[in-house]
């Protein structure tokens, strides 16, 4: 093996980013690294290339054991690293570019001549036409891969990772890009490589590895790997234990016409496509589909943070403006987002004040909510969801990342509202908080009354709380499922492909 | 109130070692007297002087606090301060001079808004626009010379007294004042924050983050409205090219000197009021204790030097150390060191 790594392991406080994770990299092989987010494939990544510094485990680079401290040093050592943003310099030219660090000097300067040969010969062999001497922000992002890749092959040499490289590339560069690794494995580079298309996995993979919360799932050969299997490896299953929870399911919800939220033909281009989607009192609507499939759009469409272009939301009131975040709390929704470090928690404020924050939004600037009742709702949200906080003035930024998401929940518990949407709301937190946020959404939903949409990654999870699923894949809404259709293996299928999702289910 | 108290504590203990290091200087610095029915002395010039920057100072830490910044604000009080004078001079009255004056600051501050919340400009790039124009359209207002005029009404905003202090003075108190109860007994103060330190987590909660950003420009607009009232009034006349020069950045110092973030966050108005006040003493100090005026500058940087150095936060742990093994040498610096280690 050219590259391996035994039993590693990195904890984030309150995480468990990587769980004794063991990965082999062969010469001449490419091998795709799969999971959905927070599965800790970056985190992998980055304690191989060392960004980070791993709490234990083994790393062997020709059978030799080493433990690189800095991204500088895995380079020396071999390993080179090329991100889904280029980490060139788009002002200088290629040629400055390729030989960053060590341009050939000549009495003292840069000799330009020997540069340009130099950066030519490095280029050599991508296939590329390009001249070096123009600068590299002026070709496409695909030639700025390469130029990249074929840096970090000069410098390295021996194992070459690429993190979502296909993310902005057309079909035609896709190819273009596949051609340069098939040529880097046949000349004995290990090449690893992140990516979320399945598609591109079967074209360019000998082999694939899935992370799932932190733990290696299954290592396999791509040939014999059945797609199904693979997305069941990606999102997880205990069918068995499955089948059994979805049996005591509650009875099918109170009849469509009873539902009190209707989106018709709601849907912004390059987002999402237009769907129609009800929702009853107190009924938990799950949205399954991998990431990019259009369910966080889903999700951002309907709260107004993209708003709609084309469509239509009704209650039983009337027509409901979605037109931005302010106008979808004013219509009584609630929106916890997948990115709570970016898009939920303001770090810096305290617990209080962020559980305040929406309520206090709300109201508007020129009434305050009284300290008193800031204190109450704290204290009440801190019991009630179990946040792990010293006290209610500890900035929200200093808590683990389960008890920011409770804060997040508790943030909307406050405002009552009647249509709440989790994007992920269980994404990267330990067991016990995640049970408790389950048992939560059920609370809110048969207690309260509240609409929950519920979108996550993990079939269990939707299997276990939702009364129904929707399937997104290719930006659509393509499939629907209800009571005891509610399976994973059923839910997978429709993921999967078009052709083996259950004929019987309405498309919308 | 013994939060806010601990969160000044570090300017308040800064300004007293800067009083003290001018007395050293100059011994006559803390005396005040009372001639001709008003209080004289370098402490109440300090309160009187300072007017400009501790009202830009103001306006400045609601911007800073939603990670932005206003250059602007020295250009709008010569703008402001241009239509004072002009208004004034071509016989308006009192009333309207101000209300043109005001009008402008608040004109400036939705402009500076408006580049900076609706259509997305780096807050640096779209206050520099008018940070350039500003004293040219002031210039316009003025024709190009120097404004001046004779109303006595408009220059006791500069130079006149009530109960012996001098009306600069108590306008930036009264701002002060006014502006920190606002944003500290509605919820302006938490809603300000909560924009500069996650504007996108702020707006999905629902915060109207575009309106409270257009907001803190004109407040800082507004501010600088006064200031230029206060200028003009002073000197009886409107100056399109000195009139303001510079002050942004002295207020950008008073609000960095305050302890707050250009990160945005956390604010507090007070200690970015006593920021502009160490300034003003620094300045001051240095003109009484009669170092040859090439030197000014370079004293006052200096200055300026150690006193960020020791509210850094990478030094406070090597401080704090360092007292502890030579606690009680009683240095002209360890006053100033002790409170950084706070």
């Amino acid at each position: 093996m050219l590259l391996t790594i035994r039993s590693l392991t990195k904890t984030f406080p309150g995480t468990l980013a990587l769980d004794a994770v063991d990965f082999d990299l062969a010469a001449g092989e490419a091998h795709a690294l799969l999971g959905e987010n927070g599965a800790g494939k970056s985190t992998l990544i980055k304690c191989l290339t060392g960004a980070y510094a791993r709490d234990s485990g083994n790393l062997h680079l020709d059978g030799a054991p080493i433990s690189p401290a800095s991204t500088l040093e895995a380079q020396e050592l071999g390993i080179g690293t090329v991100y889904q943003e280029v980490n060139l310099l788009p002002n200088l030219t290629v040629a400055e570019n390729l030989t960053f660090g060590r341009q050939p000097v000549r009495f003292g300067m840069i000799g330009q001549r020997a540069m340009r040969r130099q950066a030519e010969e490095l280029l050599s062999g991508y296939g590329l036409d390009v001249d070096v001497r123009r600068d590299l922000g002026s070709y496409s992002v695909a030639v700025q891969q390469i130029v990249a890749i074929a840096r970090a092959v000069a410098l390295s040499g021996k194992v070459l990772i690429l993190d979502e490289p296909t993310a902005s590339l057309d079909a035609r560069e896709t190819e273009m890009l596949f051609d340069v690794m098939r040529k880097l494995r046949d000349r004995g580079l290990g090449v690893v490589f992140i990516s979320h298309f399945l598609d591109q996995v079967y074209e360019i993979a000998d082999r694939v590895t899935v992370l799932r919360n932190g733990k290696r799932i299954v290592t396999e050969e791509t040939a014999g790997l059945d797609r199904l299997r693979l997305i069941e490896h990606m999102l997880g299953r205990e069918l068995e234990a499955q089948t059994a929870e979805g049996a005591q399911q509650p009875a099918e919800p109170a009849d469509p016409s009873a539902r009190e939220l209707h989106f018709e033909g709601i849907g912004r281009r390059g987002k999402i496509e237009p769907f129609d989607l009800s929702v009853g009192r107190g009924e938990v609507v799950g949205l399954a589909g991998l990431l990019g499939s259009g369910r966080t759009e889903t999700a951002e469409v309907l709260f107004g943070v993209h708003p709609a272009q084309v469509g239509t939301a009704r209650a039983p009131e009337g027509a409901l403006d979605l037109s931005s975040p302010r106008a979808a709390i004013a219509a009584g929704f609630g929106f916890a987002p997948e990115d709570r470090k970016t898009d939920g928690i303001v770090a810096d404020l305290s617990v209080r004040e962020n559980i305040a924050l929406a309520l206090q939004a709300r109201r508007g600037w020129s009434r305050p909510l009284p300290r008193a009742e800031q204190n109450r709702l704290a204290d009440e949200y801190i019991r009630r969801l179990d946040i792990r906080t010293s006290d209610a003035e500890k900035a929200v930024g200093d808590l683990s990342g389960g008890n920011q998401q409770k804060v997040v929940l508790a943030r909307w518990l406050a405002m009552n509202p009647r249509f709440l949407i989790l994007d992920e709301p269980t994404r990267g937190i330990d067991v016990g908080a995640h049970a408790e946020i389950l048992r939560l959404i059920e609370e809110v939903t048969r207690r309260d009354g509240m609409s929950v949409l519920v979108i996550s990654s993990e079939l269990e999870e939707l299997v276990a709380v939702a009364d129904r699923v929707i399937v997104v894949r290719d930006r659509s809404h393509v499939a629907e499922f209800t009571g005891a259709d509610i399976a994973p293996d059923r839910i997978m299928r429709a993921i999967a492909a078009p052709d083996v999702a259950a004929p019987d289910e309405e498309a919308a | 109130m013994p939060q806010v108290f601990r969160r000044i504590l570090p300017q308040v203990l800064t300004l007293l070692a800067v009083i003290l290091l001018v007395s050293l200087v100059f011994p006559g610095f803390v005396q005040i007297d009372f001639e001709r029915g008003r209080l004289v002395g370098p402490i109440i010039d300090v309160l009187k002087r300072g007017a400009p920057v501790a009202l830009l100072a103001v306006g400045m830490t609601l911007v800073i606090a939603t990670r932005g910044i206003d250059l602007s604000v020295g250009a709008t009080m010569a703008i402001s301060g241009a239509c004072a004078a002009w208004a004034i001079s071509s016989g308006y009255g009192l009333i309207p001079a101000l209300a043109a004056a005001i009008a402008a600051g608040i004109l400036s501050g939705l402009w500076n808004g408006t580049l900076v919340a609706v259509f997305g400009i780096q807050p640096i790039v779209a206050t520099l626009i008018l940070m350039t124009a500003g004293r040219g359209l002031a210039q316009l207002i003025t024709e190009g010379r120097i404004l001046t005029f004779s109303h006595d009404g408009l220059a006791f905003f500069g130079s006149g007294t009530i109960l012996g202090l001098p009306v600069p003075a108590l306008i930036w108190c009264v701002a002060a004042v006014l502006f920190a109860l606002l944003v500290r007994r509605t919820a302006l103060g938490l809603l300000i924050e909560a924009i500069g330190i996650n504007r996108r987590a702020s707006t999905i909660a629902g915060i109207n983050s575009r309106v409270l950003l257009v907001a803190v420009y004109v407040a800082s607009g507004f501010c600088a409205a006064w200031a230029g009232i206060i200028a003009t009034a002073d000197i009886r006349g409107a100056d399109a090219n000195n009139s303001g020069l510079w002050l942004e950045l002295d207020a950008i110092l008073a609000v960095v000197i305050g302890g707050n973030s250009l990160m945005g966050g956390r604010f507090s108005i007070a200690a970015s009021v006593l920021g502009a006040l160490i300034i003003q003493t620094i300045d001051t100090g240095i003109l009484l204790a009669g170092f040859p005026s090439e030197f000014n500058l370079v004293i006052k940087a200096t200055l300026v030097i150690v006193i960020l150095v020791l509210q850094s936060p990478n030094l406070a742990p090597h401080l704090a150390r360092a007292l502890r093994i030579s606690r009680g040498a009683p240095l002209v610096g360890s006053s100033a060191a002790r409170e950084a280690g706070e």
